[in-house]
């Protein structure tokens, strides 16, 4: 098979780079892996590089730089010009930490599109006390000079039962903030936020309040911000078309290099994802087992493979499957046909316990300590 | 309808309009996705670019494509175009 080219595969239009797992906040609902802190040996310039260029060559052009805090390295600027003159439209995801003005302007120059800055709360306070340090001052200063240098404002909130009853003044903060797109992502359980799950996952009623007032609020501000809402699919009748099916569409490469058709499949066990040091993007996408694992669909279990829906939903997500069922072959949970539902309504009954509980957990914070102390 | 036809049009600064060497498309790029334009469409969006009216632009398309009775299909396309703040 080496060397040919299989039609039916289609180009990575997205890509996102992760360049490093440092990161100066501290968020509970993190996605990144559990070990992050035993993850070494960050991708040099040159490699990002080498990177950028071959997915450019096989038709991406969405490009995401996240971390971690992007900010954090050095050669940000260098990336993103090279971006720029391969003709990537490119995105900076960012908690704003570090971000100065001078950096806002030297990235516009260097090319780069747009800049997602992330609050975690409204209010001080809470915003502070879940990002693990104080931020939340300097975030709203980072909006508006991004607003103000012409980029257009991407406001992003996470979503959980911490901040969830604040939604009324996520949108007005967006609004005050002039944001142009804001982006309501209700957490998605993996890594730091599968660990922190029952402290984090919002009731049903939650929910449902949260996105009455969200969605009338979209109506109210049509033409003038852009909403976004991502739904928590712990609450739906059908899993989410995760990735928009397996290595169709989106490819991730971690701080260290390894190619990931999701940004959590490195929790999987045995898929053995290749690393952009050894092989090319193309061979990569192409040939690779990891990326060729749940492509199409061979690879389904009953009931999904008799499924009419397979075609729309994928069988939905596969970390999430290997996450509540411990095999990664199953029917996402979050499929109310999936024998193993029971899985989903435990995860909720879970969630409520602590919520109602009179002594809560306590949120386990995203840093290198816990990291190293929870893995080996 | 928001369309005013003596009104100079610009493309939106927070997009981006190019060529794709994959699909053979002009695209236009924004933070969540890509749309493809056929040609026409390109040529009206290039169009805009805070000088040309949508006036101008039908008159300067018809002579470019050597036709009359353009005007439902352009200021149509140009209106879809004002309601996805692709042009204002
Ligand atoms: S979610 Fe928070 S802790 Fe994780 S990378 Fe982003 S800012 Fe850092
Ligand atoms: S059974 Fe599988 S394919 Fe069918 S709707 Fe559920 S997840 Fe989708």
């Amino acid at each position: 098979m080496a060397g040919s080219v299989n039609s039916k595969i289609t180009p990575p239009r997205w890509l996102l780079a992760e360049l490093t797992y440092s990161c100066p906040l501290q968020c509970p609902y993190c996605a990144n892996p559990i070990n992050f802190a035993r993850i070494n040996n960050e991708l040099s310039t040159e490699d990002w590089l080498r990177v950028l260029s071959e997915a450019r060559a096989m038709g991406s052009v969405q490009l995401g730089f996240s971390g971690g805090e992007p900010l954090v390295r050095q050669d940000l600027s260098v990336l993103v010009a090279h971006a720029r003159k391969l003709g990537y439209f490119s995105n900076l995801i960012t908690s704003g930490y570090g971000m100065t003005e001078a950096k806002i302007v030297e990235l516009k120059e260097a090319g780069l599109d747009h800049i997602q800055v992330s609050i975690q709360s409204p209010e001080k306070t809470l915003n502070d006390e879940l990002a693990g340090t104080e931020s939340y001052d300097h975030k709203r200063e980072v909006a508006r000079l991004v607003k103000k240098n012409g980029y257009p404002m991407v406001l992003c909130v996470v979503i959980h039962r911490k901040n969830i009853h604040q939604m009324r003044d996520i949108l007005e903060m967006a609004n005050d903030l002039g944001a142009d797109y804001l982006e309501l992502a209700n957490t998605q359980y993996y890594g730091w936020a599968h660990l922190n799950r029952d402290q984090l996952l919002p009731t049903k009623e939650q929910f449902e309040e949260a996105e009455a007032i969200a969605q009338a609020y979209k109506e109210k501000v049509k033409g003038k911000m852009k909403i976004y809402y991502v739904v928590p699919d712990f609450y739906e009748d059908r899993p989410k078309a995760c990735m928009n099916g397996w290595g169709t569409t989106f490819l991730t490469i971690a701080p260290d290099g390894t190619a990931l058709p999701c940004h959590s499949a490195r929790e999987l066990p045995g898929l053995n994802c290749p690393n952009v040091k050894d092989l090319s993007i193309h061979e990569i996408w192409h040939h690779s087992p990891a990326f060729n694992r749940f492509r199409g669909f061979e690879w389904m279990k009953e009931p999904c493979r008799s499924c009419p829906e397979k075609v729309k939903d994928f069988g939905g997500c596969r970390c999430q499957a290997y996450l509540l069922t411990g095999d990664m072959n199953s029917t996402d949970p979050a499929c109310s046909l999936s024998p193993d539902r029971q899985r989903v309504y435990e995860a909720i009954f879970q969630a409520r316990h602590d919520a109602e509980s009179a002594v809560a957990k306590p949120l386990v914070f995203r840093n290198p300590k816990n990291s190293k102390n929870l893995t080996f | 309808m928001t369309l005013d036809p003596t009104q100079p049009l610009s493309f939106s600064p927070f997009l981006r309009l190019q060529w794709e060497e994959a699909q053979q498309k002009h695209v236009i790029l924004y933070p969540e996705g890509i749309v493809e334009l056929n040609v026409p469409s390109t040529e009206i969006l290039r169009l805009c670019d805070g000088t040309h009216t949508a006036e101008d632009i039908l008159v300067e398309l018809e002579e470019k494509f050597n036709q009359t009775g353009l005007k439902n299909d352009i200021f149509g396309f140009i209106e879809v175009a004002i309601e996805n703040g692709w042009v204002s």
